[in-house]
């Protein structure tokens, strides 16, 4: 048996989250003795492929460099797998947009019941999966020939970036399916970590009451080389853009450290983080949900708490 | 031009859900049942098409057992022209859904489907993709703008670190994102109305889809619960316990 993650990436660097696919696919090689490959699709993504290469653990990575896979539309690179898949036990991809977006497709041309977001792994052909937001955790047990899985990442320690030296094999598939075109894409640009592989992360809720203010939290992830997050109340009331939404609908987030700032802990936004190592909350209302969960919670205006926090963090940092 | 909406019957999303004693699944008996939110987006969005005039018919679709009749009534009510229950009393996984919802648009024609991104209750985000694998359509996933016109969709989809748009040869399959619109609330003349909108019941059999489940659940269990921890009386406290109690900082 032999696992083939699919690489997410931008066609010059891979992205975080292709290495906790990367740990979800070694232990299920751990269980049933098997190679890693990786498949690196994309338009001009030898640097990607490259650099897939050097994590640990894996055997060998496939590129597929064509214009057709550039933009990783799923009509294009949903037959390129499916022409590799004869050679896999599993399928694996990061839980992500893309990962998402491409392998039910690929499941279904395969004829294949996917296995959706898991967090853990039994054995070769049984997974564990949150459903229900998280409020529930079901075993599953794949009757399919080939598993299609994608993977939660923030359930998956990363697995290393450097250390492997993996060979590099062209391969090619049906190129352009001639049903869809990317038109553009417009990406929030930040020097901040992203969301879903920053070991901080400082959120803001409805309680920032607007957009400027989240100035305040931003001066204090800057101080914790954080990234900052939202919850649905604030992107709905358009404080922030919807990418920054952590959630069941949004980022599913792990972090070391987790500041929720004037976020009343609604259901959907605790799926999202409540695996965070440390959970801080900050609130003026002492009865918030938040607390419930919090290891430490701290009542008060936030307007008042947030400057503070800011200014002890630069002192300790002198 | 016909839009088709495939709506799913789920718990409703405010009902704190409970795991059975014996974990084979959740407790679904007596608990308030409603449309998966992200299928409400969908029927609004179809509406918005069909009062646009890019669409003259909205035809929705639910596939399960004969409570799912309601929710087919819920999006009538909203103002959906005519419902399709396909009645089964199975497990219904999202393989055999996308194929029973083939078998029912090869029927009806649409040119645009539209159903929600996931359901709230198995969180699988699959069903689109996998119809439109099944039809050769090209799909669209996490939208949260829907343009049509001269037989294609542009369509802005909700990624991570921002949005991407993409163009799409029309017939195609659509997911809907949260911000894709606000659903509208269904007013008591049109829930009366409703009562009189036709809704075909098929089976399975008449379409000639195994529905056969592929996974099988072989146990659900509650996820471990976090405990609250202390409140902390200061800034300086709070800092100091991360620094020295939690090292995370």
């Amino acid at each position: 048996m032999t696992v083939l993650v699919v690489a997410e990436h931008d066609n010059k660097a891979v992205k975080p989250a292709t290495l906790n696919a990367v740990a979800a696919a070694s232990e299920i090689s751990q269980a049933g003795g098997g190679d890693i490959h990786i498949l690196v699709a994309g338009q001009d993504c030898r640097t990607a492929a490259d650099a897939a290469a050097k994590i640990a653990g894996v055997a060998k990575v496939l590129i597929a460099d064509d214009a057709a896979y550039g933009h990783g539309l799923a009509e294009n690179v949903a037959p390129l797998l499916v022409s590799l898949a004869p050679h896999y036990s599993h399928l694996l991809a990061p839980a992500t947009t893309q990962g998402k977006n491409l392998m039910p497709r690929v499941a279904a041309l395969l004829d294949v019941m996917q296995v959706s977001d898991i967090s853990a792994i039994v054995s070769t052909d049984t997974f564990v999966r949150p459903i229900y937001a998280g409020n529930a955790l079901a075993t599953v047990q794949s009757k399919d020939a080939i598993k299609i899985i994608t993977v939660r990442g923030t359930a998956f320690p990363p697995g290393e970036a450097e250390g492997g030296s993996a060979a590099v094999e062209a391969v090619s598939g049906p190129g352009s399916a001639g049903l869809s075109e990317f038109v553009k894409a417009e990406l929030s640009k930040s020097e901040r970590p992203e969301l879903t592989s920053a070991r901080v992360i400082v959120s803001g809720g409805r309680g920032m009451q607007s957009g400027d203010n989240f100035h305040l939290l931003e001066a204090v992830a800057d101080k914790l080389g954080a990234a900052v997050g939202a919850s649905r109340a604030a992107v709905d009331a358009g404080f922030v853009p919807n990418d920054y939404q952590v959630g069941q609908t949004g980022k599913i987030v792990a972090p070391e450290l987790y500041i929720a700032v004037g976020i009343s802990g609604a259901i959907q936004h605790l799926a999202g983080m409540k695996d965070s190592k440390v959970i801080v909350a900050i609130n003026k209302d002492e009865e918030a949900p938040i607390f419930q969960i919090a290891d430490y919670g701290l009542v008060g205006d936030l307007f008042k708490i947030l400057p503070e926090l800011d200014a002890e963090l630069a002192k300790r940092q002198q | 031009m016909k839009a088709l909406v495939a709506v799913k019957r789920v718990v409703d999303y405010n009902v704190k859900v409970r795991v059975k004693a014996d974990h084979t699944g959740v407790e679904t008996a007596n608990v308030k049942m409603s449309m998966n939110p992200f299928d409400e987006i969908a029927i609004e969005e179809a509406l918005r098409l069909r009062e646009a005039g890019t669409v003259e018919e909205v035809i929705v679709v639910s596939a399960g057992i004969q409570q799912c009749q309601e929710t087919i009534r819920t999006a009538l009510a909203m103002g959906a022209d005519r419902g399709v229950l396909v009645l089964t009393d199975a497990e219904l996984q999202p393989l055999a859904v996308a194929k029973l919802l083939k078998a029912v648009i090869q029927k009806e024609g649409p040119e645009i489907v539209i159903i929600g991104k996931q359901a709230i209750d198995d969180d699988c985000n699959q069903t689109g993709q996998m119809l439109a694998a099944l039809l050769g359509w090209p799909q669209a996933t996490f939208a949260s703008k829907l343009t049509i016109s001269d037989g294609s969709a542009e369509v802005t989809r909700e990624v991570d670190g921002g949005l991407e748009t993409v163009k799409l040869k029309m017939p195609a399959v659509v997911t809907t994102d949260l911000r894709l619109n606000e659903p509208r609330y269904a007013s008591l003349p049109n829930i009366m109305k409703a009562k009189k909108k036709p809704i075909d019941t098929v089976t399975p059999d008449d379409l000639g889809v195994d529905v056969a489940p592929r996974l099988v659940t072989l146990k659900v269990e509650e996820p471990v619960k976090r405990q609250g921890g202390v409140k902390v009386g200061s800034v300086e406290e709070l800092v100091s316990k991360l620094k020295t109690e939690a090292r995370v900082i």
